[in-house]
């Protein structure tokens, strides 16, 4: 017990620094596993996505895609980017700004069949709030087009 | 005219917080003892000036005043009464004005009731609160000006986020605020005591009760915060580790440390570097969840505009405070004296594992939330939620729980390990008896809320054990509060892992005149109805509960709203609140054949999360005023202290 009180000021940084360290391990490797990445459908075509793993697709909700199931709470739409298109099937009440030609952001994970299961849909709020990715998707669009036109 | 006034009186107050800033550095190099003595009056008259300014633009909100930019922007004059005195902070410039308010009021407040701290470390703390109020000030008035005029009146405004408009808009910002910003106190405190070299436990016992107020306020603030978005938003959540919950959740993970230290350096006179370095933590996570928040960085409904300037702004101005701070403190930790040494197996060694336990947890809350914008700073879009946090977290939240129903069992100084092992005897054998509950009767349940249900219910008995063979009614209010705040911890447990545990939902399309079961209720669908509102149109279900095999019936109308400005569409749900949980009901679309969606939730003992919130702020707020008359009563006795350590300490300062 009787410690010098400057060995015990060390010991309490090296406890401090230990568990802050431990923490820091413990959520690098957590992040490596558990953090879930963004695919645009386009992502998903190239790469591939293996199936179960938690990931977020962004895209536009193709026109006239939306179609109910049976047993009226399950939605099935198609998400595209201009250049691939994903399924995705959906079990819940749809955002209220959720509609065909508009942007969504979709949680959940690939299934085997190549349908992406989502737990959870984002959608706008209002016209002034837009999930992030998508913000930056559309101007990355607009950039495209305007590329086009300039190269035109 | 009121918005030239309110202007002016911002430009007043930001002139008087450099003032108060160069006649405390005057004063404290030794020019001028009259430039001392103006220090709190202006400090005082600084907070008057941003409040004026402040009470200007909620009188402009109220009246409607459409020539200035930032009504016509984010009011209308067909909204409710209080919604056009709240939209005041629903957007971000009336939003900075409230954050600087509380930060010069804060200000005149140290000026005002503070009278133990030694007169340099006061001048010192002063002028430190200035010099962050005006890179602030800087902030509204160069980039985020809230009175700015229009060129021409516009002849009608473009209205409040619908889902900003609801009674909590009145009070999760201004509580939140007052918490996280609050804690600026502190923070100056700190800075002030270490220009002043005055670590001691004289300057810990006069920086308590700003840091409990703080962290009483930050408390509630997120507790109403978590309430509003779990009924506000109808996904039946309440926790999404979105990182605006994160940005409030870590400057009260380290006022929470910080509150526990200060009273070891209170008591005990240890731990003095640590807590110096806590109270500029916590203010700077205060500062990074500004940053986080307000730059536009993240998207969220609490992030109005997207403007790069102003994020770069906010990032140098943490730069300069966060940086100052800690340059400050490596060059003077080394003059902190060292504290009184101490047994590990004491109260002050729980409160030491705690302390470091707390600030791993805020570590793993701080690389989570960063982690997606580094990320994406190199062009990968990565989100880290529930996955990553409640696993990790609770890596170090357990082990934390344990101590915390440990830690106010052992006598300060040292204790016995004998005597520990009794007393958590009771707690033990309750958390065995929830493990066995749980196992026979509870069905298949996760790990996590499990482990929660145990912990919950050992804390519970655990944290009443103090009061243990007290007189009661004699009892100090301190420990009521230690008490009522670790017992509110368990309860809020218990509701989380409760609400993970046994939650249950059903999603039907129903028909009018269908039945559902959801836990205990059956709930009938009888109809859909228009109704209408002061600025809004619904549809209304009428839905009638009844707990399944008795007569007595509840009526719930969850809503699915249109609001006109700006057209938007939101859906209210609908609450049955019963002592054993809360029936939770969401009104989704028609569909094609005219079955409408309904979501509905059982949600057993949820309620219980935000009781304990409460129980948490009633605890510091006890804490508080038992501290506040104890001091007053004390303060004759305790001058001539002080008296006693200042000599000690300027014989130190000489030698």
């Amino acid at each position: 017990m009787a410690v010098k009180a400057k060995h015990q000021r060390l010991t309490l940084i090296l406890l401090a620094l230990a568990a802050l360290i431990g923490a820091a391990l413990l959520a690098a490797y957590a992040l490596r596993d558990q953090a879930s990445y963004f695919y645009a459908p386009s992502d998903i075509e190239a790469k591939g996505v293996e199936a179960g793993r938690a990931i977020r697709l962004g895209g536009m909700v193709r026109r006239g895609s939306i179609a109910q199931a049976a047993d009226g709470v399950t939605v099935n739409f198609i998400v595209e980017d201009g250049k691939a298109s994903v399924p995705v099937t959906y079990r819940g009440i749809t955002p209220d700004l959720f509609v065909e030609g508009s942007g969504v952001v979709a949680e959940g994970r690939m299934d085997a069949g190549g349908t992406f299961v989502a737990d959870n849909l984002l959608a706008k709020h209002d016209e002034n709030y837009m999930p992030r990715e998508l913000e930056d998707m559309n101007l990355d669009e607009i950039k495209q087009q305007a590329e086009t036109t300039v190269t035109q | 005219m009121i918005a030239e006034a309110g202007l002016a009186c911002l430009w007043l107050a930001a002139a008087l917080s450099l003032l108060q800033l160069l006649a405390g550095g005057f004063s404290l190099a030794g020019r001028g003892e009259q430039l001392a003595s103006i220090i709190r009056p202006v400090a005082i008259m600084q907070g008057i000036l941003v409040a004026i300014a402040f009470v200007m633009l909620i009188w402009l909100f109220l009246r409607t005043d459409l020539s200035v930019k930032l009504v016509a922007m984010n009011s209308h004059s067909a909204k409710p009464f209080l919604y056009k005195f709240a939209g005041t902070w629903g957007n971000h410039e009336g939003s900075m004005l409230l954050w600087v308010t509380i930060m010069g009021l804060s200000g005149s407040c140290i000026a005002l009731l503070e009278k133990r701290l030694r007169s340099d470390t006061m001048i010192a703390t002063l002028a430190a609160q200035a010099f962050v109020s005006i890179g602030f000030y800087a902030f509204l008035l160069f980039s985020s000006n809230p009175f700015e005029r229009l060129p021409s009146p516009v002849p009608e405004g473009q209205g409040l986020n619908p889902l900003l408009q609801d009674p909590g808009l009145a009070f999760h910002p201004p509580t939140l605020y007052i918490g996280y910003v609050g804690l600026s106190v502190a923070f100056s405190f700190a800075v002030g005591a270490l220009i002043t070299r005055n670590v001691g436990p004289v300057f810990a016992r006069a920086m308590r009760p700003w840091v409990l107020g703080a962290w009483i306020f930050l408390t509630l603030g997120i507790t109403a915060g978590s309430y509003w978005a779990y009924y506000e938003l109808g996904w039946g959540g309440w926790w999404f580790w979105d990182p605006v919950e994160n940005a409030s959740l870590m400057p009260w993970l380290a006022a929470t440390a910080l509150l526990h230290s200060v009273s070891v350096l209170a008591t005990r006179g240890a731990l003095r570097t640590w807590t110096i370095m806590l109270a500029v933590v916590a203010f700077s996570m205060s500062m990074v969840g500004t940053f986080l928040v307000r730059s536009g960085i993240l998207t969220s409904v609490h992030a109005f505009a997207v403007d790069p300037e102003r994020g770069s702004f906010i990032l140098a101005l943490l730069a300069i405070y966060i940086g100052g701070a800690l340059a400050l403190f490596a060059i003077r930790a080394a003059t902190i004296r060292e504290g009184t040494r101490f047994s590990f197996f004491s109260r002050e060694g729980a409160l030491v594992l705690n302390n470091v336990l707390l600030t791993a947890i805020l570590g793993i809350v701080l690389i989570g939330t960063l982690y997606p914008l580094l990320t994406e700073a190199m062009g990968t879009k990565v989100s880290v939620g529930p996955p990553y946090f409640n696993p990790v977290g609770a890596a170090f939240a357990l082990p934390m729980l344990v101590v915390m129903a440990a830690g106010p069992l052992l006598r300060w100084r040292g204790d016995s390990g004998r005597k520990l092992i009794n007393m958590m005897a009771l707690p033990v054998l309750a958390a065995a008896v929830t493990l066995l509950v749980v196992v026979l009767f509870g069905g298949r349940i996760g790990i996590l809320p499990l482990l929660g249900l145990i912990l919950a219910t050992g804390l519970a008995i655990a944290s009443i054990i103090p009061l243990w063979g007290r007189n009661l009614l004699r009892t100090p209010l301190n420990i009521w509060g230690m008490v009522i705040a670790h017992l509110g911890i368990a309860v809020a447990l218990f509701g989380m892992a409760s609400e993970s545990a046994f939650n249950q939902e059903v999603l039907v399309a129903s028909q009018p005149g269908e039945s559902h079961e959801v836990g205990p209720y059956t709930l009938t669908f009888n109809a859909i109805e228009p109704v209408a509102g002061p600025n809004w149109t619904a549809l209304e279900a009428n839905i009638t509960a009844r707990v399944t095999g008795s007569d007595s019936s509840d009526t719930l109308n969850p809503q699915s709203r249109n609001f006109s400005s700006p057209p938007t569409q939101t859906s209210e749900a609908a609450l049955l609140t019963r002592w054993n949980g809360q029936l939770y009901v969401v009104l989704g679309e028609e569909n094609a054949d005219g079955r409408w969606q309904l979501r509905l939730w059982w949600k057993p003992f949820v309620t219980f999360i935000w009781y304990g919130g409460l129980l948490i702020g009633l605890g510091g707020l006890l804490a508080l005023i038992g501290r506040t008359v104890r001091d007053i009563r004390r303060r004759a006795h305790d001058m001539q202290d002080e008296e006693n350590e200042q000599d000690q300490q300027a014989g130190e300062a000489a030698a």
